[in-house]
């Protein structure tokens, strides 16, 4: 077996014989490492982790886990993966206790086993107070974290995690990701997760996949994606009304200019040292200097740069009626 | 995958009982869910009354009667005797039973089993509304599985229902036939598991295609009054308009009611006419559970 978790061979679903939901896609993810899938919403995320999770079949294409095919191997493939949808899914009638047997049950877990383990992923979760309560009770941390128990009982070696954040307050979601740390770093698991929260995938993922309109558009580590735009980001807007790309193009360690709603985007290795010298010609030519900032590359750059708009953007405007759409058809099916 | 099941049936239980646990262990629904057949049979059974209709009390014989035909006493007693059993004897023609409520209750079962069956369906669009279809679907729990287990937990809970009917309708006025024994009752139950599966699998294949509760809402307003109307479950067949007769005697719930009147309240069994009504309700049942199962599970592969 190669060390590649998951691979995906030109990945393809397609909803209603025309809407295109995951266009062709291909990627590997290593064993043991975080790989983050990383798009707004109706990108594709969720019907890749359908695919890959065996609940949606795929068009075209193909795709494996441990070497298992997802679409001949499927009984092996829900044997070694757990998945923590996005959804709360656990049953609120049903105290937490038993809708973590609920769960070991469909994989067939025997009763004795069943029993130790969930009290074992109680005490992980720190859910083991509340286990003989109704799940109606649980706060929304509480219920992401049984979920997370119940995607553990068979004890996967690649779970999924849909937007494992997801409508969770600041300090749930910095608990949740130490708990996403800690399966890796502890169990040596393999996660694949989506998000459309760029700080979450800077903090948590080895790897991440941009993903946008179904298709991968770059593949790296966070570090190497950052690298890759070639340095800070200084943004500049003057008094006047004129052009001045050609100015600041000539400045030492700029690399490039981009003429941007009346400011201009200044890419630039050493940022701190080049904003200095940018004010300096400027007002050597006149200008007024009116607003200046330097920005250190996030990924929400990284996106900015490979999709050509903001993630926020794509969410609110334009795309959105697309999203929507793809949103409505993954939940027709 | 030590300590692991390899039956193709692993999760059936556990899935079933899921679905039977929020109903028993939710003590209003559950209270409620016995609470309304027994105001249906209460109300129902009593204002319909027809057996007091026709009873002995509204008739005698007129004095000028009599008088013209100077009857003798012993010729009255006679003739009184006919007319205070002349309702009994149109009872019995027409309805198999003296007791209009007997007829009725037994209706009222399979009634019972009917909306049992369409609502324990609509569980499934939750289900997948809220994720945990998805869920179940990821895991080696087979697909035939999660449909069954849907089927199975409506059929139990409509043989609970439906018992609880019979047991209240004694206190009611209830009377079995002279042919009723104890065993017929294992009978009842095969005629309510048969139809109960038949049904809750047609409903389920339709309701796993809605993410919407308001669909299979509409579909089961739709449906149920014409099938409990155009059934026996308030009348005898016989005397429905050859229209509504057509589409009576096609109705596996007729086929259920009567074939369930002979085993609890007839004075006598046909056994031909209930070896064909058991052929019908499982042909029935074996049909749509097919089709309900298929459909069902074409729509969870794709």
């Amino acid at each position: 077996m190669s060390n590649n978790a998951i691979e995906a061979e030109a990945l393809t679903k397609v909803f209603n014989g025309s809407l295109v939901a995951v266009d062709h896609i291909d990627f590997s993810v290593r064993n043991g490492e975080i790989f983050g899938f990383l798009g707004p919403n109706g990108a594709g995320k969720t019907t890749t982790i359908n695919m890959l999770i065996t609940v949606l079949k795929p068009t075209e294409g193909k795709a494996s886990i441990l070497g298992y095919d997802i679409a001949k191997q499927n009984t092996q493939v829900r044997y070694s993966i757990g998945v923590v949808p996005q959804e709360y899914t656990a049953d609120e009638d049903l105290t937490g206790y038993e809708n973590i047997l609920l769960c070991a049950d469909l994989y067939g877990i025997q009763r004795e086993v069943s029993k130790k383990r969930a009290s074992e992923l109680l005490e992980l979760v720190e859910l083991t107070a509340f286990k003989d309560k109704k799940v109606q009770t649980y706060s929304g941390g509480m219920r992401r974290r049984l979920e997370l128990a119940c995607g553990l009982i068979n004890r996967p070696k690649v779970l999924f995690l849909d937007e494992p954040t997801l409508g969770l307050d600041v300090q749930t979601r910095a608990a949740t990701w130490n708990y996403i740390k800690m399966l890796k770093k502890e169990f040596g698991m393999t996660l694949f997760m989506t998000t459309h929260y760029l700080e979450e995938a800077d903090a948590l993922c080895d790897r991440i996949a941009i993903i946008d309109h179904g298709k991968i558009i770059v593949v790296g580590s966070p570090t190497e994606l950052k690298d890759s735009l070639g340095g800070d980001i200084i943004t500049v807007a003057i008094k006047e009304d004129v052009d001045i790309t050609e100015l600041v193009e000539r400045i030492n360690h700029v690399k490039e200019v981009k003429k941007e709603n009346g400011s201009y985007r200044i890419k630039s290795e050493n940022g701190e040292i080049t904003a200095p010298l940018i004010i300096e010609s400027l007002r050597k030519e006149g200008h007024v200097v009116t607003r200046l900032s330097l920005t250190k590359p996030t990924l929400n750059e990284v996106y900015l740069q490979y999709t050509g708009k903001s993630m926020r953007d794509a969410e609110e405007s334009g795309d959105s009626l697309y999203a929507k759409r793809m949103i409505m058809a993954r939940r027709r099916h | 995958m030590n300590n692991v099941s390899k039956s193709k049936l692993h999760g059936l239980w556990a899935l079933t009982n899921r679905e039977l646990k929020k109903w028993y262990k939710t003590p209003v629904v559950f209270i409620l869910t016995l609470l309304q057949p027994i105001i249906w049979l209460g109300l129902l059974g009593n204002a319909l009354n027809l057996g007091s209709l026709v009873g002995s009390s509204s008739l005698t014989i007129p004095p000028q009667v009599i008088t013209e035909l100077q009857l003798t006493p012993a010729q009255i007693t006679v003739l009184q005797g006919f007319f205070s059993n002349i309702g009994d004897t149109i009872m019995q023609g027409t309805f198999g039973t003296t007791s209009y409520i007997s007829f009725m209750a037994v209706g009222m079962i399979a009634f019972t089993a009917l909306f049992t069956t369409m609502f324990s369906g609509m569980s499934v669009v939750w289900d997948r509304r809220l994720g945990f279809l998805n869920k179940a679907l990821s895991t080696p729990v087979s697909r035939a599985v999660i449909i069954l287990s849907k089927v199975l937990s409506a059929t139990l809970r409509s043989i609970f229902q439906a018992s609880i009917i019979l047991i209240i309708a004694v206190p009611l006025g209830f009377q079995f036939g002279a042919a009723f024994t104890a065993v017929n009752i294992l009978g009842v139950f095969a005629f309510l598991f048969l139809i109960c599966m038949g049904l809750s699998s047609l409903f389920i294949a339709i309701n796993i295609r809605s993410t919407r509760i308001e669909t299979p809402m509409a579909v089961m307003n739709l449906l149920n009054l014409p099938l409990t109307f155009a059934s026996s479950a308030f009348f005898p067949i016989e005397q429905m308009p050859g229209w509504l007769q057509a589409v009576a005697t096609i109705n596996p719930l007729s086929y259920t009611m009567n074939g369930m009147r002979q085993l609890l309240i007839n004075s006598s069994i046909d056994y031909s006419q209930l070896a064909l009504q058991y052929a019908y309700v499982g042909l029935f049942a074996l049909v749509l559970t097919t089709v309900g199962i298929v459909l069902s599970w074409r729509f969870l592969n794709k």
